[in-house]
């Protein structure tokens, strides 16, 4: 077997993200002991909760987790695609939700057969997350404005505007829902709920999957992915070899915004099948710990997205049984999200450990 | 039409103190070179532990009020050291640091809210918060006194107070020049024999403890519970900031602005004189980020905001 080296500076920064997870869950169990909770109990039907079943042939439980993780792993995948740029796109809030409102605006609106009206809703989707980029991007692009201030500002101007939107074009029985979109555009999935014992597993997740796929390629295979990471790693230099700076910089949020916007479509036409109102979607700052956590590669997106959604839905079993309040559950990532901020702290401390070791070691 | 300003300004008014308070404190932090977008998270924890002082010791009597605010301060202040020690010592990214707060503020609160209700509520209401005044003499000065000073609250005089107090110590006295410096250039405050990262510690805590105030001061005026939100004044407060140039004075121009925009925003479907303009409400809830934005631009040509801003100084790299 291969031994973990932990003087190897490669192998610190993939070791930081599950340090991270493990102090997030030490903070949570240490919380509840404080507070007079079981710990033990508490994490075992945390843990428990999204396999609940599965070894009866009930997968249920694990398809509410598959469900959680499908807009995560692509607001994860969408903030990670900026970070690799260099662009903290904390808009993907905002993004998500207009991209969903236009996704959800085709969905009931139109009346058109399956092969055409679901394609059209996912479209539809990321085009609205990616012109809600749009702004940050120019800013960023053309004025140098920190796209951070702008994505909060824009995350807001999508929630107020989409409030008014839904009211006025698409109302739903409540305000705080817009109407259902039509069969024929939903990503619902009759074979795949069938398959999860009746959960709401719909194509968005194969989406999201394949967005991991092509997000990989895009950026480990083409000239354009190169030119965006040199961007990301060093302007000046991209500038200097001959790239676009500006050019390259529009069209990585863009991409990003696009992400978010298929998050939407995902979370809105198919877990959902309505817009739902009445606050900014968590989904958008919940990527921000599955990018930090997945060292921003879609395959570690899509791990730990898998471990948020697993929480989630672990979370609700354990306030059902053990009556510890799910939150919880974002207590835990938030910490997470703070370790993972300050892991240089943590890669330090491994540093710290290894000099230790080869010192009692003796030089060899 | 003047019945309509006599009703919206002290409404207004009351509306903007808590974003003022939580505005200064950004003005601080970012002043000092540490941006914190956490304010939002801050004001949830100030709100939450004045909410929970008060409704567990509560008297009759004012003076717990006062401290239940004060209360609110100091655990701003506490839950702003996280994020001083990430951004200072361990020159983390600021802006994640300040998005796990957050995260982390309504989470926690509500986790403690639900532990402490024995109903399982997620509410902290407060039996009865401050009352509000005509200010004797300054409330009989003919048109401005009629629209400032009817109605108000002790704590939106102290804020104004605070404006007038961050402005004296930001401009006029050697301290506030050291903190500057540190926000513009640490390492050439460093040379001079500053210790910047005390400084820093200075802003981002006196930040926490400003949006704790002000979470605080949204209970006893307006809100008069506490309930895991505090719908987005937070950020609205750094819309202020950088919409006041990170000055006080604009900073207070600005904040009253956003409150005003806000006052009419709750009160566009009820009120007659705003029904009339048939003005959607989210158009004025939209209208101070959409400035803000239009704001960067024109600023934008020449940057105004601390230039280290955001910044994390290593003493190595002088």
């Amino acid at each position: 077997m291969k031994k973990f080296n932990l003087s190897d500076d490669a192998t610190r920064k993939k070791l930081a993200p599950f340090a991270s997870v493990l102090l997030g869950f030490l903070v949570g169990f240490i919380a509840l002991f404080l507070l007079g909770y079981n710990p033990v109990e508490g994490y075992s039907y945390l843990f428990h909760g999204g396999f609940r079943g599965m070894a009866s042939g009930d997968l249920r439980q694990f398809g509410n987790v598959l469900v959680n993780m499908t807009p995560l792993i692509l607001t994860g995948l969408s903030i990670a695609f900026a970070f690799k740029t260099g662009l903290f796109n904390i808009g993907v809030s905002g993004q998500m939700l207009v991209g969903g409102f236009c996704g959800v605006y085709i969905g009931a609106i139109l009346e058109l057969p399956r092969i055409i009206h679901l394609p059209l809703m996912v479209t539809a989707s990321i085009l609205g997350g990616a012109i809600w980029a749009f702004v940050p991007g120019i800013l960023k692009a053309k004025f140098k404005i920190n796209e951070v201030v702008t994505g909060i500002m824009m995350n807001y101007i999508a929630f107020w505007m989409v409030q008014y939107a839904v009211g006025r074009w698409i109302p739903g029985r409540f305000v705080t829902e817009s109407a259902s979109i039509r069969d024929t555009a939903s990503l619902r999935s009759e074979w795949m709920s069938n398959f999860f014992n009746q959960s709401a597993v719909n194509l968005g997740l194969v989406l999201a999957v394949l967005a991991c796929i092509l997000v990989w390629f895009v950026l480990e295979k083409t000239t354009f992915g190169f030119e965006l990471k040199a961007v990301g790693s060093n302007q000046d230099a991209a500038h200097y070899a001959g790239m676009k700076v500006q050019r390259k910089i529009l069209l990585a949020i863009l991409i990003s915004g696009g992400l978010a916007g298929l998050a939407g479509a995902a979370h809105y036409g198919g877990f959902a099948n309505q817009l739902l109102l009445g606050g900014l979607p968590s989904q958008g700052f919940d990527g921000i710990a599955v990018a930090l956590l997945g060292l921003n590669t879609p395959l570690g997106v899509f791990l730990s997205a898998f471990l948020l959604g697993f929480m989630n839905v672990g979370g609700l079993h354990m306030q059902a049984m053990a009556h510890i309040p799910s939150e919880l559950v974002d207590i835990i990532i938030s910490t997470i999200i703070y370790f993972a901020a300050i892991s240089l702290l943590i890669q330090d401390f491994f540093k710290f450990v290894a000099s230790k070791k080869r010192k009692n070691g003796g030089v060899k | 039409m003047w019945d309509f300003f006599t009703t919206m300004i002290p409404i207004a008014l009351a509306a903007t103190a808590p974003m003022l308070l939580a505005s200064l404190g950004g003005l601080f932090s970012e002043r000092s070179g540490v941006i914190n977008i956490g304010l939002e998270g801050l004001m949830i924890i100030g709100s939450f532990a004045s909410a929970l002082f008060i409704s567990q010791t509560f008297t009759d009597s004012n003076s717990v009020i006062w401290i239940g605010i004060l209360v609110g301060g100091l655990a701003g202040c506490l839950i702003s050291v996280l994020h001083a020690y990430a951004s200072i010592n361990l020159k983390a990214n600021q802006v994640i640091s300040g998005t796990a707060i957050n995260l982390l503020a309504p989470a926690a609160t509500l986790f403690l809210a639900q532990t402490i209700n024995e109903t399982n509520a997620q509410h902290i209401r407060i039996i009865s918060g401050l009352p509000r005044f005509d200010l004797p003499i300054l409330s009989d000065i003919p048109i401005i006194g009629e629209l400032f000073f009817t109605r108000m609250y002790t704590t939106t005089i102290i804020t104004f107070l605070l404006v007038v107090l961050t402005w004296y110590v930001i401009f006029k006295t050697a301290f506030g020049l050291r903190l500057r410096a540190c926000g513009e250039h640490p390492q050439a405050a460093d040379s001079m024999g500053i210790n910047v990262y005390k400084m820093r510690y200075f802003g981002v805590l006196a930040s926490g403890f400003l949006a704790g105030l002000g979470g605080a001061v949204l209970v006893v005026t307006t809100s008069s519970e506490f309930n895991g939100d505090v719908a987005g004044l937070g950020f609205l407060a750094l819309a202020a900031l950088i919409f006041g140039k990170w000055n006080p004075w604009s900073v207070l121009l600005a904040s009253f602005f956003f409150g005003f925009m806000r006052t009419l925003g709750s009160l566009a479907t009820i009120n007659d004189a705003l029904k009339t303009l048939e003005i959607p409400t989210e158009f004025y809830n939209a209208l101070p980020y959409v400035m803000t934005i239009f704001a960067l631009i024109v600023f934008s040509r020449n940057a105004t905001g601390p230039r280290a801003a955001g910044e994390p100084y290593d003493k190595g790299k002088r």
